[in-house]
């Protein structure tokens, strides 16, 4: 019987051994917890898109894709717990959709020599190549995003902010913190009044700033929330009868689930984006019958076409075009994870790939440098619809303003480079 | 048979008031120290330090330090989060601001720093009991979260107050940082972690733990016969957050190597470490370990049964891993409410008469 046993835990072992040639991409989701309503489609957007590649194109350059899923529940602990039980299956990548989990892996990754793409999240001075050689954050970052929507703000008010008071709502943590350097320098230039609402985690407590908000009636609210945070928010701006169109999310605040709880009343939110909204892409037929029309979609299935599915599908989009070029520089279809950091810091968007690729127009073309692992932040507005549910969006391409935001990152990533001591390596 | 009193002669005063006063327990102890200290470190690896081994050192010595308090002392405290946030901060402001001070002693004074915090807070056990200390130590667990978010001064004014232990060696031996090797992080918690239970058990044997135990059996009579309740429950107070700051410290430096203090250092840490010496035991050493092991290792155990080798959804073994550590938490405490301390003390009785129980 012991035998039996044994002989039976051994074998269970070695069939879960990896298939010695496969891409190995780790997916650190969360499935469960206060982030889960968030996490879940952006999960599902990523397992789909690496599904249709295997279905369909039988996985990239003829090496399938193995993906391994480790659940975080958007904790740090849980995901250096992921991290390490899964980068010695060969990882290639890792995208753990978490700031903190992306700032207590950046060391770890660098050091182990695998590559991190905290795409829009995670630590904006990243995006400084000559430091963090190994981590990349394109097409944009937090920074970005708050000059994109100071930018549209100027736009609305007719080119003069001088005077008015803008909120930022925040998620006190690493994350919400990120874009208060930039804002302030924005205040400084352009001349509004900075007021700064913190909110904890998980962020279901939202009535004492909202009521700070009712009292001091800031022109515009800005806001960096995440999970339950968001739709808690948007119900209480409702309640407080602050005016939708001045309240404008970042691309993590603009979510269908973040907006339906609110119902009628959310009608008008605004927030960043930097990929297309909806459904209306080739992809999808060819999702339809790759993936789901076969049964293999991700999680319940449920989430084709919101915004956070695209962009889980975005992210998986880069990181297979990013293996692809990889396997062009280098010759093999068999990539390791320095091979593949040297694809993502080739790699080059184009609107005649995005086409090909069944998602004309779906983002910014935009290339990677040695020295510039952040893309060109450029963002669009969106805007909810409660009548018809869905986003539209309202502005055309915004760039941010990076005579401020350029030298915010030079100065953190220096400051990073002589704490942890490394130096910035030379790009031609 | 093995497990008896009988034949081992004591011969001294101190060979009768050893901590292992049977020989079988005595070799048992040796054999898990060889193995801690000259077989596990050439076999660690990364996967295994960071997600077993460390985790489980680090939430041992929280979990002993808490014992002292509210097991040994019987004051309950909700603030154990916050004092570990205390360990990790002054680690790394002593770290930053004294680059060649040793990792070594950094770990111990940001142990002092919170034993005198500790004993702050530990100022209103004089006049409150019961819930309504267990009420105060909360709000020093909310007070504190919410000086290390809102005082840009502790995390050395970085832009996502986040704080990041920067790399420190012992000997020559990286210990923090990322380029720390497996072993060396071990050893390192290890020896820390051995030494303070050492302390720990010996001080709960003398007359420090016994004036304890007296305050907490109760504590007009112990004051009666003449135990000091002031100096008793602040120098409980004082020896629980030094050891639970310590744990701090280790848990941000060696461990994570980064940590946010909102999410790192929550309510809900000082619940999990609540529960840890519940479930391990209440006034105990062992079930200090018991407990940490019980509430650290069973989930990844779960986790790595069900997922990795079930191959269920990640969701679906996450929502029942809650379940099934929940549904045991609630079978232990109904059928062992002592916990699992008082299982092993049940089990070297049974070992003593076996094989002949009557």
């Amino acid at each position: 019987m012991k035998l039996k046993l044994a002989l039976l835990a051994a074998s269970m072992l070695t069939a879960a051994g990896p298939a010695a040639a496969d891409l190995t991409f780790p997916m650190l989701s969360y499935r469960t917890g206060a982030y889960a309503n968030n996490g879940i489609p952006f999960a599902d957007g990523y397992h789909d898109y690496l599904t249709l590649v295997n279905e369909r194109d039988g996985g990239i350059g003829g090496e399938k894709i193995r993906i391994t899923e480790c659940e975080t529940a958007y904790n740090t602990e849980k995901g250096v717990e992921c991290y390490e039980s899964t980068k010695g299956e060969g990882a290639l990548i890792y995208q753990p959709l978490s700031t903190g989990i992306t700032y207590q892996i950046i060391p770890k990754a660098t050091a182990d020599g695998i590559a991190i793409h905290s795409m829009g999240y995670g630590r904006t001075s990243a995006a400084d190549g000559k430091v963090f050689k190994w981590v990349f954050n394109y097409p944009g970052t937090y920074w970005d995003a708050a000059s994109v929507m100071v930018k549209h703000i100027i736009d609305v008010e007719g080119g003069d902010v001088s005077g008015k008071t803008i909120a930022l709502l925040y998620h006190n943590s690493a994350y919400g913190k990120e874009p208060i350097r930039t804002l302030e320098e924005l205040s400084k230039k352009h001349g509004f009044k900075l007021q700064l609402l913190a909110v904890d985690h998980p962020g279901l407590e939202q009535k004492s700033q909202w009521l700070e908000i009712r009292r001091s009636r800031p022109d515009y609210v800005l806001m960096w929330g995440w999970g339950a945070m968001n739709p808690t928010a948007i119900q209480e701006a409702a309640n407080v009868r602050y005016p939708m169109d001045h309240f404008i999310g970042v691309w993590w605040s603009g979510s269908e689930n973040d907006v339906k709880q609110a119902g009628d009343r959310a009608d008008g939110y605004k927030a960043v984006t930097f990929h297309g909204v909806g459904d209306d892409y080739p992809i999808y037929d060819d999702l339809k019958t790759h993936v789901t029309d076969k049964g293999l979609a991700a999680g319940a299935g449920d989430q084709l076409g919101t915004v956070l599915y695209n962009r889980g599908m975005y992210a998986a989009m880069l990181a297979v075009e990013a293996a692809k070029t990889a396997q062009e520089i280098h010759g093999t279809a068999a990539i390791d994870a320095a091979m593949m950091r040297d694809g993502m810091e080739a790699l080059e968007i184009t609107e005649e790939k995005m086409a090909a690729l069944g998602l004309p127009g779906f983002g910014p073309a935009f290339s990677v440098s040695c020295a510039d692992h952040g893309g060109p932040g450029i963002g669009m507005i969106q805007q909810w619809d409660a009548k018809a549910g869905e986003y539209t969006i309202i502005t055309d391409q915004i760039e941010p303003d990076r005579e401020v935001i350029g030298p915010l990152i030079e100065e953190d990533a220096s400051a990073f480079a002589a704490e942890a001591g490394i130096e910035p390596r030379a790009c031609e | 048979m093995f497990y008896r009193e009988a034949g081992d002669f004591k011969t001294s005063y101190s060979d009768d008031g050893q901590t292992f006063p049977i020989a079988f327990d005595r070799w048992r102890y040796y054999a898990v120290m060889a193995v801690a200290f000259l077989v596990i470190p050439f076999l660690i690896n990364d996967y295994w330090e960071k997600s077993i081994l460390m985790p489980f050192l680090v939430w041992s010595t929280v979990a002993i330090g808490l014992n002292i308090l509210t097991g040994y002392c019987g004051q309950l405290s909700l603030g154990t989060g916050g004092f570990m946030a205390v360990g990790a901060y002054a680690s790394y402001k002593l770290m930053t601001a004294f680059p060649e001070l040793n990792i070594f002693f950094v770990v111990l004074l940001s142990g002092g720093i919170t034993a005198l915090v500790g004993v702050l807070f530990g100022l209103p056990s004089m006049r409150i009991k019961g819930f309504y200390l267990a009420v105060a130590t909360l709000a020093a667990q909310f007070f504190l979260v919410w000086l290390f978010n809102k005082v840009p001064w502790f995390y050395n004014y970085s832009a996502s107050g986040q704080i990041t232990a920067p790399e420190r060696s012992v000997f020559g031996i990286l210990v923090t940082g990322p380029n720390a090797a497996p072993w060396a992080t071990y050893l390192f918690a290890l020896v820390i972690l051995t030494g303070l239970a050492w302390v720990a058990r010996n001080l709960t044997r003398g007359r420090v733990g016994r004036s304890w135990m007296a305050i907490r059996d109760m504590d007009i009579a112990a004051e009666i016969i003449g135990v000091n309740p002031l100096a008793t429950k602040l120098s409980a107070f004082a020896v629980s957050s030094f050891y639970i700051g310590v744990g701090g410290a280790l848990f941000f430096s060696v461990y994570l190597g980064a940590a946010e203090v909102g999410e790192a250092f929550g309510i809900d840490k000082s619940f999990l470490v609540l529960f840890m010496i519940i479930i391990g035991g209440l006034g105990s050493i062992f079930g200090s370990f018991a407990g940490a092991a019980f509430m650290v290792l069973l989930p990844v155990l779960l986790k790595n049964v069900l997922v990795g080798g079930l191959g269920w959804p990640t969701d679906l073994a996450a929502h029942l891993q809650m379940l099934i550590v929940g549904g045991l938490i609630v079978l232990f405490l109904i059928l062992e409410p002592h916990g699992l301390a008082q299982l092993w003390r049940i089990a070297k009785e049974k070992l003593r008469l076996w094989p002949f129980p009557h």
